[in-house]
């Protein structure tokens, strides 16, 4: 009995890391951006190029900047929580149209609603490469002292919205 | 006569025209070699087990312009390098720095290496020490030592 107990360990141990590791999402890479000022930008507008908008106009207030576009497919599945939440009001979101056609952009809100309290156009893909963007639709809160404090990476989910991002947008509100 | 002449001048002149060397990707080769060297030593983020240099992936291809117009404006490769981890953390190089946090990554195989040996070499002892004490009975040393003395008196006779 006890000469198989020590190889029974050793598979146990085994088991619980492939559990671990095998249940981890190997595309969700943690940023290093996390707990860093939000890097700067000036970009137009997407309603109104000529117009700009940078993220030090946000100081004092606590907003999500979510990265989207009219050709990513997942963008649409969280795209119906986003605009509840604007509905709900509890935090304003500001949509970065990531290397997307205007009018692509412009229609796609119009077919699906327009949660964003403004959207900015990086058409280039510039400001996403500064923000560690890999992989749209990425979202991320950002506190009053414009520090990121948190990245979703893929679509938000009515769960991590619930148990994640809404508790930390109220503690960093207080 | 004349006409074709003039025809077939203006025939060669139109294919001279089209006749140019192929443009090259890029217009700097020392850039673009420089360029690939860092890039492979990066993760495209978007197929995680590709290069940079390697991906076709449109996040790639900006990257790849990033690393050229670095270049451009005088940058070290390890400059770059940092630009990159700053933004996507030490998972996109290929072979992270050795710190706190990726000692277990660089120690880990070492690790489990000397966990096995040293499990080896116990077990062998411990085998070794089991078949030397691996002793007779009582009755098996008499039996034994019948056998021998049988033995010995068949030799005799």
């Amino acid at each position: 009995m006890n000469r198989f107990l020590l190889p029974l360990g050793i598979f146990i141990v085994l088991v619980v890391f492939l559990a671990i590791g095998l249940n981890r999402d190997p595309r969700e890479v943690p940023s290093p951006l996390v707990g860093k000022p939000a890097p700067a930008f000036a970009l137009p507008l997407l309603h109104k190029p000529e117009s700009s908008f940078a993220p030090k106009d946000m100081q004092g207030k606590v907003w999500l900047l979510n990265v989207w576009a009219s050709w990513c497919v997942s963008c649409r599945q969280e795209h119906p929580i986003l605009v509840e939440l604007a509905k709900s009001g509890l935090v304003p979101i500001y949509g970065l149209n990531y290397k997307d056609p205007r009018e692509d952009a412009l229609k796609w809100l119009k077919q699906f609603g327009d949660p964003y309290t403004l959207s900015i156009v990086d058409a280039e893909g510039r400001v996403g490469i500064d923000y560690g963007v890999y992989g749209v639709p990425e979202t991320y809160v950002i506190d009053k002292a414009g520090v990121i404090r948190f990245k979703q990476i893929g679509p938000v989910t009515q769960d991590a919205l619930e148990k994640t991002i809404l508790p930390l947008v109220k503690e960093l509100q207080k | 006569m004349k006409r074709l002449v003039f025809t077939l001048i203006c025939l060669a002149a139109c294919s001279l025209g089209f006749a140019r060397e192929a443009a090259p990707l890029a217009q700097d080769e020392a850039v673009e070699k420089r360029m690939v060297v860092i890039s492979e030593e990066l993760r495209c983020l978007v197929c995680q087990n590709e290069s940079l240099a390697a991906s076709r992936a449109d996040l790639a291809q900006d990257l790849r312009r990033e690393i050229r117009e670095q270049i451009g404006q005088g940058r070290s490769d390890q400059e770059i390098l940092d630009f990159m981890v700053g933004r996507y953390g030490d998972f996109v190089r290929y072979r992270p720095p050795l710190k706190g946090t990726t000692a277990l990554l660089w120690f880990g195989p070492f690790l489990l290496l000397a966990a096995g040996v040293a499990a080896l070499v116990l077990y062998l002892r411990r085998r070794g020490k089991r078949v030397v004490e691996a002793g007779l009975s009582a009755e098996e040393q008499q039996e034994v030592d019948a056998l021998l003395r049988q033995g010995i008196e068949e030799n005799r006779s």
